[in-house]
């Protein structure tokens, strides 16, 4: 088989004439392969939602995590290999643990995201360890500065957004993201848009599963806090989201 | 028999340490610090000009008593580390945060060392700060603390004349008197005494030479 990088594309040890490492690049197709995650920064905090293809019914609800949590303050949602994207978020998690002993105050954003960024960027430079084939999109919420919202692709480089998509519907996703009002929605509003663009925009019911929702939130309610949304309220969205196509029907 | 080495050199040999009084002293607008000046080595006053009052950031100040080595190597450190973050986070550094890093630094080493730390200092967000940690590498956070050999002849005194929120005057007339006691009782203290004003505008230092120091009680 050859495709556009035959012989460049071995290791991540060697560019290609037009300067291209193409491993970092097929990293970014693992995670084109994922479900959807869509981040949004609102004015009282930030929302993660996740589109879960359920692969079985024998599967319990709420199990294969995407988003987790990194000290109390900060919510992580992964997109493309899971497995690799729990082994940033555990890198994270020592990361603000030990700035906490250290220090005696909670791990800024921009530090942690600038910290995994060097982490992830390690795995770019040699051949017997391979990148890490996941996007993270990390958000937190202070009173003070507002939401925070960066997402940090395999090749390293770290953004910040105002709402962000990775996975295999970001396109259509951001599309979506880009027609909403952020600065003037809260994060109760942000919980129905995000279900709306998961269920209609990305997901295709004929050629996919069922999918399940996964949501969490930083916000002015949690005080701060990264929480899962409660259950009743994604219930409530996605009863909306129903709505909303009946209603356009 | 009289033995030269015995009598005079031995003390030379002895490690140097910062004998000492310190005094650190929040007030209405910032924290005042103060210390004298010897570093001595048994009875022989290694340096007798000693500026105790270092600085670990631009308005956080440590002052050191115990092992000389010792403390100066773990200010270093934690200017270090100060800076590092100050740089990364884009802000000014708290004098909690420093006072923590110092924490970390005196606890886990503490078998090998023998080093007080008195941290404070301004930040915007708590004022004026003073931080005490002493030999086992606890923090405590105190409207003022003293510390070095001459600080125990100041219990009582700093007991019956801190008030909270004092005036500049007042806060630097407290530390003056304090350290000048602490020099006339100790012999581990001597020298001038070295004064530091941290408040939201920086950092001013001032020093009371020998002769101007006031004479309390003496015969």
């Amino acid at each position: 088989m050859s495709g556009i990088g035959t012989g460049y594309d071995l290791y991540p040890t060697t560019f290609s004439p037009d300067g291209r490492i193409f491993q970092v690049e097929y990293a970014h197709k693992a995670v084109e392969n994922s479900s959807t995650a869509i981040g949004l920064c609102c004015k009282d905090g930030v929302v993660f939602g996740v589109e879960k293809i359920i692969l079985s019914k024998m599967l319990v609800e709420g199990t294969n995590r995407r988003v987790f949590s990194v000290g109390e303050h900060i919510g992580i949602a992964t997109a493309g290999l899971t497995a690799d994207g729990r082994r940033i978020v555990q890198n994270a998690r020592q990361e603000a643990k030990n700035y906490e002993n250290f220090t005696s105050d909670i791990i800024p954003i921009h530090v942690l995201t600038e910290r995994l960024s060097i982490y992830v960027q390690v795995f770019t430079l040699y051949n017997y360890i391979r990148p890490f084939g996941c996007s993270l999109m990390v958000g937190s919420y202070d009173e003070e500065k507002g939401p925070s919202l960066y997402c940090i692709e395999p090749d390293s480089v770290a953004l910040g957004f105002y709402g962000c998509a990775i996975g295999k519907g970001k396109q259509e996703a951001k599309t979506e993201i880009s027609k909403l009002k952020l600065s003037e929605m809260t994060c109760k509003d942000a919980v129905k848009e995000i279900a709306k663009i998961l269920i209609k925009t990305v997901h295709d019911e004929t050629k996919e599963k069922e999918m399940e929702l996964e949501m969490s939130w930083i916000c002015k309610e949690t005080k701060g806090k990264h929480k899962l949304v409660p259950k009743k309220l994604i219930e409530e969205a996605v009863e909306w989201v129903k709505g909303q196509e009946n209603e356009e029907d | 028999m009289f033995d030269l080495e015995k009598e005079f050199l031995y003390d030379l040999n002895k490690e140097v340490k910062t004998g000492t009084t310190v005094m650190a002293v929040t007030f209405k607008d910032g924290v005042i610090i103060a210390a004298d000046s010897r570093t001595s080595s048994g009875s022989y006053a290694v340096n007798r000009v000693t500026d105790k009052l270092t600085p670990v950031h631009d308005q956080i100040y440590c002052l050191r008593s115990g092992s000389a080595a010792d403390t100066q190597i773990i200010s270093s450190y934690v200017s270090y580390y100060t800076n590092m973050f100050s740089i990364e986070e884009g802000s000014q550094p708290t004098v909690k945060k420093a006072a923590h890093m110092f924490r970390e630094f005196l606890y886990q080493n503490k078998q090998y060392l023998h080093a007080a730390i008195i941290c404070a200092g301004w930040d915007p967000i708590d004022g004026g700060s003073v931080y005490s940690l002493p030999l086992g590498g606890s923090i405590v956070k105190q409207p003022f603390a003293t510390g070095g050999s001459g600080s125990t002849y100041l219990y009582g005194y700093c007991d019956m004349n801190f008030k909270e929120n004092m005036t500049e005057e007042e806060a630097e007339k407290f530390v003056t008197y304090g350290i000048t006691e602490a020099i006339a009782r100790d012999g581990g203290s001597g020298g001038i005494v070295r004064k530091a004003i941290i408040d939201k505008n920086g950092v001013r230092r001032k020093t009371v030479y020998g002769n101007k120091l006031k004479k309390f009680w003496e015969k």
